[in-house]
């Protein structure tokens, strides 16, 4: 059986410094609050020397004027790094997925417009194949239930996880990216009901988010049914890295690669 | 010189990336006439089968493969989907001929347990017989799968390599100088970087 995946998150951010302008690596709480922690192209080798499973890059902005800037730092990236790589942000149609396949990126994860135009989902799925078609899902507790949000979480949407996570398999898309937005920076643990319910309902594999702050809730993630745990927070602030934690999930006697 | 194969579908970049950080020269080839230029060729693959098919032979690299890889004996490494359209038979959405280098189909995976889900996406560790493509790394090395659809080869000794979900999958396949892996040895870290220089510095024939 294929081993869980462990997969830092990498959040990118464009930054002015004078007149320069510089995507950084930060982090979030509830996807507000973003911190610069450093150059995402260095952390992303270190990553890759820590054996992490696979990275996530997400540009916070969605900025498609600072597109250039993105495609530059996956190109870098892909030059020294021979590991799956994702990329979001922005994303709005399958011009959008070309451009990032073909500078580098294995997959691209889409959102808002996942939402706005599901058929996206669809027409990426048939084109490049439905294995780099990654559907990220942001939700919050909202009136008694949860509720999908879109644009970096800043706009509901009617669409509780469960159903449009079942919907966004059911238009081809490979992977799901799942994170509660109440939990993101925040450390104190996963989502284990809606990873649960989630990953009992689709049979697509499920990369869960948001509330790592402990080894122990990567090991939550993993038992309630997770393919994979993201982390961005975690191991920009925690004391730990890649390989700790890995050793700390393969104790609990959840399959997963060792760092050589 | 490695010369890999554009049709047009796929991130040939990393491809490429992985080959120069070998310490070798390779470039991108668009025109099939110029197959003959390179002594080692790279059929890389991201997508669908009848896709993949449809703009190899619109681009009109049937013919000059065939020539290169069945009558120079020029060796060739299919990578993924790649690997893949060298069987006889894809049945991805709809049944159509491949190259047809391996008596094989392609077919969707179906595992035999639930918790196996698809796409086989992920690090699997890969049962590896003895080949030269292997040397270097322990027999049982994690590589790095993202695909629905396997390749059922019809003659066993062609299996080079296999890994389980829910059921044994083929992970590499030889027939002399043709040669395929399903995994991405660009995105599998050491060992995949290994298993790519192999396939560049040893000779199959």
């Amino acid at each position: 059986m294929v081993k869980r995946r462990l997969i830092p998150k990498l959040l990118l951010k464009l930054v002015q410094f004078g007149s320069l302008k510089r995507m950084v690596l930060v982090t979030t709480v509830h996807y507000d609050k973003a911190v610069n922690v450093g150059d995402p192209v260095s952390q992303a080798k270190i990553y890759e020397a820590q054996s992490a499973d696979e990275l996530i890059f997400l540009d916070i902005d969605s900025s498609v004027e600072n597109r250039e800037i993105v495609i530059d730092i996956i190109r870098k990236v892909s030059e020294e790094i021979f590991m799956p790589i994702t990329i979001g942000g922005g994303v709005k149609d399958v011009d959008d997925f070309r451009l990032f396949l073909s500078n580098g990126a294995d997959k691209v994860a889409i959102n808002t417009y996942a939402v706005k135009t599901p058929d996206l989902i669809t027409q990426a799925s048939k084109k490049f194949g439905a294995q780099c078609v990654v559907v990220g899902i942001d939700y919050k507790k909202m009136h008694g239930g949860y509720k999908v949000f879109i644009d970096g979480g800043k706009e509901e949407t009617e669409y509780d996880p469960l159903i449009w996570a079942k919907e966004c398999e059911k238009l081809g898309a490979g992977e799901i990216l799942l994170t509660n937005i109440d939990n993101d920076g925040v450390g104190e643990g996963m989502d284990v009901d809606m990873i649960s319910m989630v990953t009992k309902q689709i049979n697509i594999p499920v990369i869960a988010s948001g509330g790592c702050g402990l080894a122990s809730h990567f090991i939550q993630g993993f038992n309630a049914g997770a393919d994979a745990v993201s982390a961005g927070t975690f191991f920009c602030f925690k004391d730990q890295s890649p390989i700790q934690t890995r050793a700390h999930i393969a104790n609990a006697g959840i399959p997963i690669r060792l760092h050589k | 010189m490695i010369g890999i194969i554009d049709y047009g579908m796929g991130n040939l970049l990393s491809v490429k990336n992985a080959v120069e950080y070998l310490g070798f020269e390779a470039e991108i080839i668009t025109d099939s006439n110029k197959l003959s230029e390179y002594q080692r060729l790279i059929l890389p693959g991201v997508g669908a089968f009848p896709e993949c098919i449809k703009n190899i032979t619109q681009k009109g690299f049937v013919n000059t493969l065939n020539q290169e890889v069945l009558e120079k004996k020029k060796p060739i490494l299919g990578i993924c989907l790649g690997m893949q359209v060298m069987a006889s038979i894809g049945n991805e959405g709809e049944r159509v001929n491949g190259l047809g280098w391996f008596d094989a189909e392609v077919e969707l995976m179906v595992p035999n347990d639930k918790k196996c889900r698809i796409p086989h996406v992920g690090w699997s560790e890969t049962m590896c017989k003895e080949h030269d493509l292997f040397s270097g790394i322990k027999i049982t090395p994690e590589f790095y799968f993202v695909h629905s659809y396997h390749f059922n080869c019809k003659h066993e000794k062609e299996v080079i390599a296999t890994f389980n979900h829910g059921g044994s999958f083929t992970a590499a396949i030889a027939k002399n100088n043709i040669i395929g892996y399903q995994f991405h040895p660009e995105k599998s870290q050491e060992h995949g970087l290994i298993v790519l220089n192999n396939f560049i510095t040893k000779s199959f024939n």
